[in-house]
């Protein structure tokens, strides 16, 4: 495996897609899923998982884990706490700011 | 057996070696655990202990596998809120895989229990410990330097 999972264009890419964004809901609901039991939330081919489940794990937003003849799939949060470091954090504190400007003006009168 | 399970992934540029002594080293460790840092010799039998920057003993255990610069495996409870602690051992395994230019971290944290509190309150904290260790070691610096950045922005 050479391709660079840290990638943030994958990331997105791996984002973009409302089946994976179910995907990442339904591990987030109950981690640790098999294929099988993915499949049986998704009007889709076992196949067509499959493909969204090898974006994800590309992306690095799915981990998966083998269990003796099972392999199981499990959210995984890191890089997307990356994402909000890197890109939610910095825009949320002038605004966290101006509502505490605002609560402080309103109170003061 | 019921178990819950995290699993933790991040990919960091940086060698096996330098990422062991990182998970490893206390004073190191300080920069991206939030002030906290593990108190352990890191050979299989040792005991360990993860300790807060006022000294409180926040979990306890000893090490079960250390095989550095690879895999270390952690016996883990809980020892400061007695509905964590109640939950039992926990175990959490890291493993160091080299990959290309990077090194790939897999940290899996369970306990042979379902639903677990203590599973559940590790897993907002393991995301945000590894994201600043990966910021740490690539960059020089670490992003978070308070694990609740937008509670002490309201608070101030």
């Amino acid at each position: 495996m050479t391709k660079q999972p840290a990638d943030p264009d994958l990331l997105f890419k791996a984002l973009a897609d409302p089946n994976r964004r179910k995907l990442l809901d339904l591990l987030h609901a109950h981690d640790g899923r098999t294929l099988g039991e993915l499949c049986e939330h998704l009007d889709m081919s076992r196949q067509g998982v499959t493909q969204h489940l090898g974006v994800l794990e590309a992306a690095n937003l799915v981990a998966t884990l083998r269990r003796g003849r099972e392999k199981l799939h499990f959210l995984n949060p890191v890089p997307l706490q990356e994402i909000y470091e890197r890109w939610i954090a910095k825009f949320e504190k002038p605004r966290l700011k101006a509502l505490a400007d605002l609560k402080q003006q309103l109170e003061k009168t | 057996m019921a178990r819950s399970t995290f699993v933790y992934v991040t990919y960091i540029r940086t060698t096996p070696e330098k990422l062991w002594s990182a998970l490893t080293d206390a004073q190191f460790m300080k920069q991206y655990w939030f002030g906290m840092h593990c108190e352990c010799q890191w050979t299989a039998g040792s005991p360990w202990k993860l300790v807060s920057e006022t000294g409180q003993v926040l979990d306890a255990g000893d090490i079960i596998e250390a095989e550095p610069p690879r895999r270390l495996v952690i016996r883990w409870r809980h020892q400061n809120k007695p509905e964590f602690k109640a939950e039992g051992d926990s175990r959490c395994t890291m493993e160091l895989e080299p990959v290309g230019a990077a090194v790939k971290l897999s940290i899996t944290h369970s306990i042979e229990r379902d639903s677990s509190k203590l599973i559940e309150a590790v897993s907002g904290g393991w995301p945000k410990i590894l994201s600043n260790l990966k910021s740490l070691l690539e960059t020089g610096s670490a992003v978070l330097a308070d694990p609740y950045p937008a509670a002490t922005a309201r608070a101030g």
